[in-house]
């Protein structure tokens, strides 16, 4: 039975830590509003160049020409698997649970007798796949001390990325991030980058548009020069949507953690208040027997 | 006056510009196209340089626009770039960063098609040093 002193002081503690959390929840609540702006910025340009090159991909579908970013190596033997997370913790399973879908990918791949390279964008992801998988991360990219992220990170890794493909380093390229549904729901998400797949709106006033087009200079030019990057788009793309998801992630988390303190704080005064009362009675007892002996 | 259109400057990070202009002067990649209202549809990738917007007052507005694309399309003309500051926010630094840069890929550059390529965005970024210091 502990005594009453160090239930006080559990008390305290639990106190403490509430607060810590309830702090955490509402700086996550409000960097998910800075987050979310950033991510629905980002979404006309992303638009945009996918309506393009989709249009641009049709002429080039099935030829031999297209370009190699398009049509990929040829074979699948290497895979090249982007996995992005977040540089923090006490945010739920947001890391967990895109580390556990590059890790079942990971693993079916190596079963199939494929290689796999790993490199890492965000720490917490490497720290959740080193221990199985360590000897297959190439490469970790921290952006720790990245306050908000800028085009100018994506990039990087998108050249990174592009570098390692022109110098036939894998054959496959597939992006794990978390894609923000809303503040409550995050959905660990695949994404294949090389080669690239377009969906092709059909019906879309864009199918007679680009009859018409004249392109200076030629299509393939300018195939040729958007693929790249449109790699660096998608990247951008996936880190903000990472931070969306990160941040709504850490505030449910944080509002469970301040509800579950709250609970343990009810359940520890209590028993605080019937140990104090019991130690009374024990005294008054005591003091009555006392009399009666005399 | 000219008639007006639809024109959209978006980069990565955000919307720029989007609004009914009168005339857009774009640095295309094989040379300086200015585009009116009902202009073919026509698409053309995009060189370092400045974008010029006359809005329906007839005055200029510039932007300094980097790697992208102008997409021109009956319902108006959408210009995306990788970087697009407005001129009057551009420092000296920035423009001597990316020079810098420029330089460094240069010399990085692995085969002569690379190096080409980084020399020629070298010049063209020298060239928007040399006309915003005459401006």
């Amino acid at each position: 039975m502990p005594s009453l002193k160090d239930l006080r002081n559990r008390i305290a503690s639990v106190k403490a830590t509430q607060k810590i959390t309830k702090a955490m929840q509402m700086v996550a609540a409000a960097k998910l509003r800075r987050a979310q702006e950033a991510a629905e910025a980002a979404r006309p340009y992303a638009e945009r160049m996918e309506a393009v090159l989709a249009n641009l991909a049709v002429a080039f579908e099935g030829r031999d020409d297209a370009p190699k970013l398009m049509s990929g190596t040829g074979n699948d033997q290497v895979h090249l698997l982007v996995v992005a997370t977040a540089e923090r913790g006490l945010c739920g399973g947001f890391n967990t649970n895109i580390a556990k879908l590059a890790r079942d990918k990971a693993r079916s791949l190596i079963a199939q007798g494929k290689t796999v390279k790993i490199l890492c964008v965000g720490k917490k992801g490497f720290d959740a796949i080193k221990r199985e998988l360590g000897q297959y991360v190439i490469k970790t990219i921290e952006l720790r001390d990245v306050k908000n992220v800028g085009f100018s990170n994506a990039d990087e890794i998108g050249r990174e990325v592009l570098s390692m493909y022109d110098a036939g380093e894998f054959d496959v390229c597939t992006l794990f991030y978390s894609t923000f549904k809303s503040v409550i729901a995050q959905e660990p998400t695949a994404q294949q980058l090389i080669p690239a797949h377009f969906e092709t709106s059909e019906g879309d006033a864009g199918e007679g548009a680009s009859a018409v087009y004249e392109y200076e200079p030629d299509e393939a030019e300018i195939l040729a020069d958007l693929l790249p990057r449109n790699i660096s788009v998608q990247i951008f793309r996936a880190l903000l949507e990472n931070a969306a998801s990160e941040q709504g992630a850490r505030m449910s988390a944080m509002d469970n953690a301040t509800r579950n303190a709250g609970d343990m704080i009810d359940k520890l005064t209590i028993a605080y208040n019937r140990q104090r009362q019991a130690q009374i009675t024990t005294e008054l007892i005591e003091i009555i027997s006392g009399a009666e002996a005399l | 006056m000219a008639e007006l259109f639809q024109f959209e400057l978006v980069s990565p990070e955000r919307a720029l510009l989007s609004e009914q202009v009168a005339e857009v002067v774009i640095p295309g990649t094989e040379g300086e196209f200015g585009v009116l209202k009902n202009h073919s549809p026509f698409m053309s990738t995009i060189k370092p340089g400045i974008l010029k917007v006359q809005n329906d007052k007839g005055a200029w507005d510039e932007y300094f626009v980097r790697g992208g694309f102008a997409d021109i399309a009956p319902g108006g003309l959408t210009v995306l770039a990788e970087q697009a500051i407005p001129v009057s926010e551009i420092s000296k630094d920035l423009l001597d960063q990316a020079i810098e840069n420029a330089r460094e890929d240069v010399a990085d550059a692995k085969d002569d098609e690379a190096r080409q390529k980084a020399e020629m965005t070298l010049s063209q970024l020298q060239d928007v040093a040399e006309a915003l210091k005459a401006a």
